[in-house]
């Protein structure tokens, strides 16, 4: 890919990420949150993390469709990031807007209400890897440990999940959809593996019959 | 790439029944309502009204009502918009702004409630005989969401009791529960949820006969919107919100508590009582606070108060009761 092309597609992704966060300020601004702002900005903020973690983890998945599509890791970490940084936001309007900065309240939250555990549990997983994006922690953890360490991801991302549906009602289907796609991109992870096995076994057969 | 062909006509342009049949009735009017109706055209925000069908509040629907001493005051009023644009109508999506948008569709006339069980003999009751059968009141009620949302919100109907009393239940009635209009071609929405409809809801009857429960007919001056659980519902203040069933269309007096769809589709957290309590919480959330709907982001949370503030006309009615374990 040209330096240029490259160029252009980071600044798309960075407008892109920063989309939702324009949308809340500028509703902010113009008093245009609707009818419950706490509620909206939670909303898109908690919604914003997840699609962005989503979307983060489909990379590994689809490089290996291609080789062709080897280019797309170049965005991982600004994807990530940006995960971290509205699952961030997300848990700032909770002690904000919602307990109201009272630690005694949180801390009732967090050992009472599953939902809160869980999402406490998926910004909690996602704050080593935020901490180790740099370069210099990359090389100083060494590649092999880095990747094992940067695994907490598929963890972050079912806590995100599962923090989704136990905020909604029951009986309400809303977070079905993130709920396959994080559940197909989950899973194609062993089932690459397993075809990769596959492939490694009929080679060693291929090669003892021939040999 | 364009998928499918557009409809000739978007959905968007078809007037809904109730309203062209609210025209005509506008039309067959008499000449004071045109004359009342052009006055208050005059207001530009009645006129943003009645221009703007989603609200569904057109020059024809006001009610005549009279003052009540059971109003709330001192409290600010939540915007028209905002009462009918936020709405928790299942039937018509899960979204707070879809039903607005869905409940065109929803036939307000001819309506008539069933009234069966445990009663003299089983009656149907006419929409516009009961629109005439006591005077409608303005009455003002705080509105506290079981989500720790609120409103304050201009109701216009009249006791529940009254209309009770019609019904004549026996002796044995202990129980009233309310059953909300479902059709699935109207409601198609309700199937994107796993509840099973119609929408049942119940108060025992020393409730149901409190004069704060409003049997509701209209709010901000005219009829329900559509979306607002028109053509009539109940409103019960001092409870959370989802116990005030909408658009009802049968009315069943029982010897014991009825089910009821959010106690049935989560037992552990919406009671049966679901009685506004600061004390005890949603096993997934705080009820101390709540926010009040309409206000920024930063001055919406305020203290949720016991039995929604209505302790002095209701708390004696649960003298006895432990309220966590009956909550």
């Amino acid at each position: 890919m040209k330096r240029s092309t490259l160029i252009l597609l980071k600044i798309l992704t960075w407008l892109a990420c920063l989309w939702p966060l324009g949308k809340l300020a500028w509703g902010a601004a113009a008093n245009n949150l609707g009818a419950d702002p706490t509620a909206t900005i939670t909303f898109a903020t908690g919604l914003a993390t997840l699609r962005l973690l989503t979307i983060s983890l489909a990379i590994t998945p689809l490089r290996r469709l291609s080789p062709r599509l080897n280019w797309l890791i170049k965005f991982r970490r600004l994807l990530g990031l940006f995960a971290f940084f509205y699952a961030s936001l997300h848990l700032l309007t909770y002690i904000a807007l919602y307990a109201g900065f009272d630690v005694n309240s949180m801390a009732a939250d967090i050992a009472k209400r599953r939902f809160i555990t869980a999402g406490v549990a998926a910004w909690l997983l996602l704050l080593p890897l935020a901490a180790t994006s740099t370069n210099w922690a990359i090389r100083k953890l060494g590649g092999k440990r880095w990747n094992r360490l940067h695994k907490l991801v598929y963890a972050a991302a079912v806590c995100g999940v599962i923090h989704y549906w136990w905020q909604v009602k029951p009986g309400v289907l809303t977070p079905l959809t993130m709920t396959i796609l994080v559940g197909v991109l989950l899973l194609a992870r062993p089932a690459w593996t397993m075809r990769q096995r596959f492939v490694q076994s009929r080679k060693a057969v291929a090669a003892r019959a021939a040999g | 790439m364009l998928i499918g062909k557009p409809p000739d006509i978007p959905s968007s342009a078809i007037t809904p029944k109730d309203q062209y049949l609210n025209r005509r009735r506008f039309l067959r009017g008499a000449v004071s309502g045109v004359v009342a109706a052009s006055a208050a055209a005059l207001g530009g925000e009645r006129l943003a009204e009645i221009v703007s069908p989603s609200i569904g509040a057109l020059a024809g629907t006001r009610l005549e009502t009279v003052k009540s001493p059971l109003t709330t005051t001192g409290e600010e009023l939540t915007s028209l918009k905002d009462v009918t644009t936020y709405n928790n109508f299942y039937e018509f999506g899960v979204d707070k702004g879809e039903p607005s948008m869905n409940a065109g569709g929803l036939p307000t006339r001819p309506w008539t409630v069933r009234v069966d069980g445990k009663v003299k003999t089983p009656k149907v009751f006419d929409i516009d005989a009961l629109l005439k059968l006591r005077p409608l009141e303005d009455r003002v009620y705080r509105h506290r969401c079981v989500e720790s949302w609120s409103m304050v919100i201009p109701w216009i109907g009249y006791s529940l009791s009254e209309f009770i009393r019609q019904c004549e239940p026996l002796s044995s009635a202990k129980y009233v529960q309310f059953l909300s209009y479902y059709d699935k071609r109207v409601e198609k929405w309700g199937s994107e949820t796993s509840i099973s409809w119609p929408y049942s809801e119940g108060l025992r009857m020393d409730e149901a006969m409190n004069t704060l429960t409003l049997l509701t007919f209209g709010l901000y001056g005219e009829v329900l919107p559509n979306q607002n659980g028109a053509p009539l519902r109940i409103v019960v203040p001092w409870k959370y919100g989802f116990k005030s069933a909408k658009s009802i269309v049968g009315v069943r007096f029982l010897d014991k508590q009825p089910p009821t769809t959010w106690n049935d589709q989560a037992p552990s957290e919406y009671g049966f009582y679901s009685n506004v309590n600061p004390n005890v919480d949603h096993p997934r959330w705080s009820q101390k606070t709540e926010r009040r709907i309409g206000q920024p982001f930063y001055a919406q949370r305020r203290t949720t108060l016991l039995f929604n503030g209505y302790g002095d006309q209701v708390a004696s009615l649960y003298n006895g009761m432990d309220l966590r374990k009956y909550f």
